[in-house]
């Protein structure tokens, strides 16, 4: 068989053909891949979620659920307010410079990453790896914490820690401050989560 | 295909059945290249029971995937109900569950022993480099097929692991959070994600296993099994051309692998009987609370055949990315003064350090956690090329590296303990030394491999017969 020499003009159009098929196959794969995007009912799954904020008390916190990840809602005491500044120099970013089209909305990029400045809005997704940090409101050294810590939150699952205003101390796992989501008053005590166009 | 035979005259039924069955299908020739006269070195010791222990978890996990599969619910909404119905309604369906949950830990159990036997006897090394990709490959599809199935009981534990481990990939500049997202399928872990992770856990990561696990055998019975000594049996035939210290795997290893596995089994009935959740380590107590999107547990940590990786994710921090940067410029200078190669090849090192270093002051130090948490997986990958040692085997190196496998073994043991406690500073501090103590080890390997004063390798095995 090997005796008889290539036939150069089969061999072209077997190369061809060979191509062909492999353009084929690939193009079959496009629809398989495609099918791992979110499907329509995911994507049409994103409806604000309208809160009424009255019943929270200051230094108290409540969560809940937008596009299915943890929204707080708390209201920071005075007390708490008053020491927001003076975190700066800990941490990693404190003016909020990194991705804010991503994390921060225009109307909460101050000193308190908020409208109010005693509401703060955020969504409780650590900016690390996902997890939901937990409440460490109390001041003072405890563990996993270090013993200047003013309250804010801790990352159990890698030790990132974020200050009441949602922003992440240096050298931590987390690159970025929590994000804040888009939000507005309807009214004094009505807050919608997820929507901030029709002012 | 040859000619057909016949079988010999007054040949028995069975004779004549097989030589029919041997005419259409080499039934007769696989058992003799695979088990009769498949000749393994005569002196396998204790470690040699992995390899079919490995074998014996995997058909343990297939059939009581099989049999969950008949109960069990892929569905958010139902499958943590459906879980616990197959624990309380399903006769003896708590046996089959613990079965496949405790198979899962003794799976890496085996598997990390298997591959540490590999290591001290040199193993990887030629002609057996394939045969260690291959089973470097089983074991990177062992970690997702144990990483998918933790999803499916959809305990808070199945949720948040899922969760962290995916946006793991976010990490990845540009591409990373539209490859998450095609991940979970959803903007976030949901039943969308569920639904897909049972796919890949019960049909697409079990093929895949099961044809590298078949190449991985393949590829043995090419080459033939390493042995303690690290001494080629093929190398000293006898006139028939059988090895002189070889036996046929079939029957002196079955036999021998009968009393691996009773002692295999007398430990896992153990477990499954006596303590199916051993103490949080092989099921989770978090994990008997149903998924719940808006809360993590307070302190989660992947199941403990996963948390020496999950400790080099959680040392490199941005403190670590400057001692890293530090080891990157030192070892391109070391190498740049101390090894022979043109000036064009010492530009290339530098510039590519430089470049390095550069990737590493612009990305977070989030990515090069995931890198560094990869990476001490894929290194396993480059062990045969990082080997020099004059002896395959441990027994004729010198002593001393005896003490650096021992090393690696506590560190790897203590980077796992780590990896199950919360962050602390002292912890944080720990794993940083560790994960460098373990890149060290493999990196540094074409340097310490070749040091010391190595014994004289016999030609033939030692054995004594009992």
């Amino acid at each position: 068989m090997s005796q008889q020499p290539v036939d150069s003009a089969k061999r072209t159009w077997l190369i061809v053909s060979g191509c062909a098929g492999a353009a084929g196959g690939l193009a079959a794969a496009v629809p398989f891949v495609a099918s791992f995007e979110p499907s329509e009912r995911a994507k049409a799954a994103g409806a604000s979620v309208e809160v009424d904020i009255s019943a929270i008390k200051p230094g108290e916190k409540l969560t809940v659920e937008w596009r299915g990840k943890p929204v707080w809602i708390i209201r920071r005491t005075p007390e708490q307010l008053e020491a927001l500044p003076k975190e700066d120099p800990k941490l990693a970013d404190p003016q909020s410079l990194r991705n804010p089209s991503a994390l921060t909305p225009e109307y909460a990029r101050n000193g308190y990453r908020s409208i109010k400045p005693e509401v703060m809005v955020a969504v409780g997704i650590c900016t690390h790896l996902g997890c939901s940090p937990s409440d460490r409101f109390t001041p003072g050294g405890q563990p996993s914490l270090p013993d200047d810590w003013v309250g804010g939150f801790l990352c159990a699952c890698h030790g990132s820690t974020f200050d009441l205003a949602g922003r992440v101390f240096k050298n931590k796992p987390a690159p970025d401050n929590l994000e804040i989501p888009p939000h507005m008053y309807l009214s004094d005590t009505r807050l919608l989560i997820g929507d901030d166009k029709k002012a | 295909m040859a000619t057909f035979k016949q079988a010999p005259a007054g040949a028995s039924a069975s004779q004549k059945l097989m030589t029919w069955v041997d005419n259409r299908f080499p039934a007769t020739q696989l058992y003799n290249e695979h088990l009769a006269e498949y000749y393994a070195p005569k002196n396998f010791n204790f470690w040699y029971f992995f390899g079919a222990l490995s074998l014996l978890v995997l058909v343990i996990q297939i059939v009581t995937g099989i049999f969950l599969v008949m109960h069990y619910k892929p569905d958010a909404a139902l499958a943590f109900a459906s879980v616990e119905y197959i624990m309380r309604d399903v006769p003896w369906g708590w046996l089959i569950r613990y079965m496949h949950s405790t198979g899962a830990s003794a799976f890496f159990v085996v598997v990390y022993l298997h591959m540490f036997r590999g290591m001290i006897y040199g193993s990887y090394r030629k002609p057996r480099e394939l045969v260690w990709l291959f089973g470097c490959a089983i074991f990177l599809c062992l970690m997702a097929e144990a990483f998918m199935g933790y999803l499916l009981p959809w305990g808070q534990m199945s949720y948040w692991g899922a969760q962290v481990i995916v946006n793991l990939f976010t990490a990845i500049p540009f591409i990373g959070p539209d490859l998450s997202l095609l991940i979970r399928g959803d903007y976030v872990v949901s039943d969308a994600t569920l639904n897909r992770f049972f796919s890949f856990h019960v049909i697409a990561v079990p093929l895949v296993l099961l044809g590298l696990v078949v190449a991985h055998i393949i590829a043995l019975h090419e080459v033939g099994s390493n042995n303690p000594d690290g001494v080629e049996i093929k190398a000293k035939k006898d006139a028939a051309g059988r090895p002189l210290d070889g036996i046929p795997f079939h029957p002196y290893y079955t036999v021998h692998d009968v009393l691996g596995v009773s002692v295999f089994l007398l430990i896992f009935s153990a477990i499954v009987f006596f303590a199916p959740e051993l103490g949080g380590y092989f099921l989770e107590f978090n994990n008997f609370i149903p998924a719940d999107p808006l809360k993590t547990p307070l302190h989660i940590a992947p199941v403990w055949y996963f948390t020496p990786y999950y400790s080099v994710l959680r040392a490199i921090t941005s403190e670590m990315m400057y001692v890293l940067m530090a080891i990157v410029v030192a070892g391109a200078v070391l190498a740049v003064l101390k090894i022979k190669m043109t000036g064009l090849f010492k530009a290339v090192v530098l510039g590519a350090a430089a470049v390095v270093v550069l990737l590493m002051l612009s990305i977070d130090a989030k990515f090069w956690g995931v890198v560094g948490m990869g990476g001490a997986v894929v290194i396993l990958f480059f062990l045969p090329w990082l080997d020099y040692s004059e002896a395959k085997s441990i027994r004729y190196r010198p002593d001393w590296h005896k003490y650096l496998y021992g090393l690696f073994v506590i560190n790897f043991l203590v980077l796992g303990y780590l990896g199950v406690q919360p962050v602390s500073s002292l912890g944080e501090r720990l794993s940083q030394i560790g994960t460098l103590i373990y890149f060290g080890f493999f990196l540094l390997m074409p340097w310490w491999s070749r040091l010391g004063t190595f014994k004289v390798v016999p030609d033939r095995v030692t054995f004594a017969a009992h």
